[in-house]
């Protein structure tokens, strides 16, 4: 018997109690029962518009789309009877009419739904001896491939756009025998989620541009892997040709990236290869670089050590390590830096602001599941632009958005977040936190508990429309959420902003999180990469300098695991001249670039991601561990925790005998143990904010295509147009009062860095503010990530 | 940055377009694309540009692309510019059997331009059109917004010497 919410219907003979109303194609797939198609996708909508998926329904006239058939109680299907194999035949020749059939020399051929269904369902023999259509190929930028002759016109592609990436830029041109896919007037796409129609596209129509043909799919190995350029990790399948990685993409994983990859996770391999590989260790002797052995390498490293230690104490010795470094690695740096005495070690590279660091909770976390951003009703977002900064969350954001959760956001720019904002302010990096004051004001929250330095701010806030609808929306939220984006944490008064926006989400009892820098920043907090607290929160006994400290207070040694110091950190230049002026640098390193080659003393080549193992945390506290998938040709390279051992033994410290990463993971299992993602802290250490004064506040966004050293050297994405913006933006406004409506070059002065710039008038951005996008070769060569600049033309 | 449709066209076209707006519901602004794109083709002479297809796109808050795709979807709207009078002969099946062919081989020839094309003094072009509806009248034409029915060459000739 069925109540009402279940029917009972029988497809090729097996009877099937299921739901009413959901689609006949969903409950065939689950009964796995075969059944053609290529417009359907179960992320779209229903299109039903290839006829694929003809089936044979008793009583009804024609054979139906099972794609867009609501199954009814008593529904009879065949879905190889003579009638839907005839519907599904001449549906597949219908296609075929105008497809090229040029599998061989299509880089889809051997993963091609086309050619898997005409195998099925296809003729042997085309009857067809008419002339095919032939579509010119469209050059939509370095990322994907277009070959559109052979598009079905299935419109994946473009609803994919509409409905995931939330920016509609591929559509159907013409019509009937003229209808193109494409973007009608020629432009790269520039959605940060462009690469997933690589996947969709049923045909070779779209394919990806920095693979092709350089094998085919049957010749190449997988391994899956977890993506290490946000905090997400997305889950990803590596596929190997010989060595060398030749293509990723996305493993389905329902709780973190379902089907989908940024275009940053699938096209940043790329960089692996980079000509700036550091294939062997290195070292400077007299102003030359020579090329030595591991043994030399690693006994220089240890006796520069052990000299600063013993001319000028532990605390000469500075260790950044970058965000997106191994749980491992992290680990055992610690394990090191502890054991020596010297607590100088900080993975916070683009942080400014540290004050309230002994408040902070034990690690950072998003506040709530990634799948459960899809359910909330309102949003607020500070400081990020999370579309970009983090694409897969910016997917659920939009889901909820649909779903009508209501979208604010409080920015320097009033992001494009590829979905409608409710409330957008922007406010450069001072204003910021006024902003905040008026919304935790108009929520009327008890500023008693307020600190002192923001209680004054508190005071003088003035409520203005925008911040009660903010303040309404939170409130009347059943499920709101108060999010700490990338660019919150690295502004000057991060506590400021953090204390309203902890204090704003109490009040209106909403999950509060944080989004992180690079793809390990929790694991960071937790192995104790950070100088004022050890593994898993506990106290040390002295705290060490934090990140900036360390680069405005010179040291007199610096241990640097994977980074580039002038693109990595939040203030280049102080960076730079801190590592010019120390005695010696070591860089545990991919890449080696003619600024390293500067300052650093020894370049020890490290294994980046991909080709080394270990475990990152993401902003969800789920634990992800990974394998090397692939290997660089003629490198010496080693994985940074084998290097890291091998100092531990030179420093004699006990329980350094680690024979794998796994070892090491179950020694940080054991230690740590089970660990919480409770984000709950009172916060009542602040900067307090400088005086107002008539002054242009730069504020940046860390570049996406930027954003780390692989990144950085992955050629398909520094040909794209994100990659290449490096503008300094200002509204209208501010043009108009600094005299450069006409300007399109500017005199940028930041401390005693002048440097040109091309100039965007941009009205996205708040008044007086300048922004800029960040860890560019342009970026680098001026002061801070924030702070006040001057403009003129140039 | 893209112009704004007011920066692009009369006030006169914006308030038409607003017209049209509001007679559907304020969240489906772009249910107006159709009438926008014609009101702003009229006033640039019969054709559309780039320019003022974004202006439309912002105006009604759409994707640029889904703007393209309407214009180039109905044939109504025109990429190239065209004569002052378009005529558009009908070419399909009841005006093919009754001599379309011929009526637009004679047009050809009057005005020394192929269909597609318009004549030097930019008055008149020639467009083939699918069935205008009006099969009882074959072969026909349409020029702006008349039909002219039952064409012969004498009667084209004295249609043509009749528009100003
Ligand atoms: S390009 Fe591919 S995904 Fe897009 S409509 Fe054509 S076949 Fe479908
Ligand atoms: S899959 Fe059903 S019509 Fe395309
Ligand atoms: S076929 Fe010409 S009007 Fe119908």
């Amino acid at each position: 018997m069925s109540d009402a919410s279940t029917v009972t219907i029988e497809i090729d003979g097996k009877t099937l109690e299921v739901k009413a109303g959901v689609m006949l194609i969903d409950i065939a797939d689950d009964a796995n029962i075969d059944i053609p198609r290529f417009c359907y996708h179960r992320h779209l909508t229903i299109a039903a518009n290839c006829r694929m998926c003809l089936v044979d329904v008793e009583n009804a006239p024609k054979p139906l789309p099972a794609c867009a058939t609501p199954v009814m109680d008593g529904m009879k299907v065949h879905t190889k009877s003579a009638r839907a194999i005839a519907a599904q035949k001449a549906t597949m020749e219908f296609l075929l009419i105008n497809h090229p059939l040029d599998c061989p020399i299509c880089d889809q051929g051997g993963e091609c739904e086309l050619q898997d269904v005409a195998m099925a369902y296809g003729g042997d023999v085309s009857r067809y001896t008419e002339g095919k259509r032939v579509v010119k190929d469209k050059d939509i930028g370095p990322l994907i491939s277009t070959d559109l002759t052979r598009c079905i016109h299935c419109t994946r592609c473009i609803r994919f756009g509409e409905e995931i990436a939330g920016l509609r830029e591929l559509g159907a041109t013409g019509r009937g025998e003229n209808m193109q896919i494409g973007t009608y007037i020629e432009h790269a796409v520039s959605s940060e989620l462009s690469g997933n129609v690589i996947d969709l596209c049923p045909v070779g129509a779209l394919t990806a541009k920095p693979s092709r043909y350089s094998a085919r799919a049957w010749e190449l190995n997988q391994y899956p892997s977890i993506a290490a350029h946000d905090c997400i990790g997305s889950h990803l399948s590596v596929h190997t040709f010989r060595s060398d990685t030749n293509r990723i993409v996305p493993i389905e994983n329902s709780e973190i990236n379902e089907c989908w990859l940024s275009d940053r996770d699938r096209f940043s391999y790329k960089g692996l290869t980079s000509r700036d590989r550091l294939l062997k260790p290195m070292i400077k002797m007299d102003g030359q670089w020579r090329e030595t052995d591991w043994q030399t390498a690693l006994e220089k490293t240890f006796a520069a050590m052990q000299d600063t230690i013993r001319n000028y104490g532990a605390d000469q010795i500075g260790v950044l390590a970058s965000p997106n470094s191994t749980l491992e690695e992290l680990y055992l740096l610690k394990k090191l830096t502890s054991n020596i005495d010297c607590f100088n070690f900080d993975h916070r590279l683009r942080q400014l602001d540290f004050s309230h660091q002994d408040q902070a909770p034990m690690i950072p976390t998003l506040g709530s599941s990634i799948t459960d951003l899809e359910s909330l009703d309102s949003v607020l977002l500070i400081g990020s632009n999370i579309s970009k900064e983090q694409p897969m969350l910016g997917i659920r954001l939009r889901k909820a958005q649909k779903k009508g959760a209501k979208i604010c956001q409080i920015n320097h720019r009033v992001y494009d977040l590829r979905m409608p904002c409710e409330v957008g302010i922007a406010a450069h990096y001072r204003n910021l936190v006024l902003e905040l004051a008026a919304v935790a004001k108009a929520l009327n929250i008890d500023s008693s508990l307020l600190p002192h330095a923001a209680n004054t701010l508190f005071v003088q806030a003035q409520i203005l429309e925008k911040h009660s609808q903010i303040a309404e929306i939170l409130k009347n939220g059943e499920k709101s959420h108060v999010i700490l984006g990338n660019q919150a944490i690295s502004s000057p008064y991060y506590s400021l902003v953090e204390i309203f926006a902890r204090a704003i989400a109490t009040s209106c009892n909403c999950l509060f999180g944080y989004l992180t820098d690079g793809a390990n920043a929790t694991g960071a907090w937790l192995t104790g990469a950070i100088p004022h607290r050890d593994y898993n929160g506990a106290s040390q006994k002295t705290a060490g300098l934090n990140a900036q400290s360390m680069l405005e207070q010179p040291r007199n040694l610096y241990l640097l695991h994977n980074i580039e110091i002038d693109y990595d950190c939040a203030d280049p230049v102080t960076a730079l001249s801190a590592v010019a002026s120390s005695d010696f640098v070591v860089c545990m390193t991919p890449y080696v670039s003619s600024d390293m080659q500067n300052y650093a003393d020894i370049l020890l080549p490290i294994s980046p991601y991909l080709e080394t193992s270990g475990t990152f945390i993401n902003i969800e506290g789920r634990v992800q561990t990974f394998a090397g998938a692939s290997k660089l040709k003629n490198s010496e390279a080693r994985p940074a925790w084998k290097i890291i051992r091998v100092l531990g033994n030179y420093f004699d410290i006990d329980g350094f005998e680690f024979n794998s990463s796994k070892e090491i993971l179950e020694e940080i299992e054991r230690t740590i143990g089970e660990f919480k993602g409770d984000n709950t802290a009172t916060i009542t250490e602040a900067t307090a904010l400088a005086d107002k004064e008539d002054v242009i506040y730069r504020c940046s966004e860390v570049n996406m295509y930027h954003s780390d050293s692989i990144v950085r050297r992955s050629e398909p994405l520094q040909n794209t147009p994100e990659a290449k913006e490096d503008r300094i933006h200002i509204n209208a406004d501010l043009a108009k009062k600094l005299n450069l409506e006409r300007a399109t070059q500017v005199l940028v002065k930041h401390g005693n860095k002048t440097i040109a710039m091309h100039l965007a008038i941009d009205d996205t951005v708040a008044n007086d503010c300048a922004w800029t996008s960040f860890a560019t070769a342009t970026s680098k060569k001026l002061g801070p990530m924030y702070g006040v600049i001057e403009l003129e033309a140039d | 940055m893209s112009k704004s449709l007011s920066q692009l066209v009369s006030s006169k076209a914006v308030a038409e377009v607003e017209l049209w707006i509001s007679k559907y519901p304020a969240e489906q602004k772009q249910s107006a694309v159709m009438a926008a794109l014609r009101i702003v083709q009229d006033e640039n002479g019969g054709y559309l540009n780039r320019e003022l297809m974004d202006g439309v796109a912002g105006f009604l808050d759409m994707p640029f692309i889904a703007v393209y795709e309407v214009a180039s979807f109905y044939s109504m709207y025109e990429h190239n510019p065209v004569g002052k009078y378009k005529i558009c002969v009908c070419n399909s099946i009841s005006c093919m059997i009754n001599g379309s062919e011929k009526i637009i081989d004679y047009l050809e020839k009057k005005f020394g331009i192929g269909v597609g094309e318009v004549t030097k003094d930019g008055r008149f072009s020639i467009k083939e059109v699918e069935c205008l509806g009006a099969c009882v009248g074959a072969p026909m034409m349409m020029i702006g917004k008349e039909y002219y029915e039952d064409l012969t060459p004498e009667k084209i000739d004295i249609i043509i010497d009749g528009l100003k």
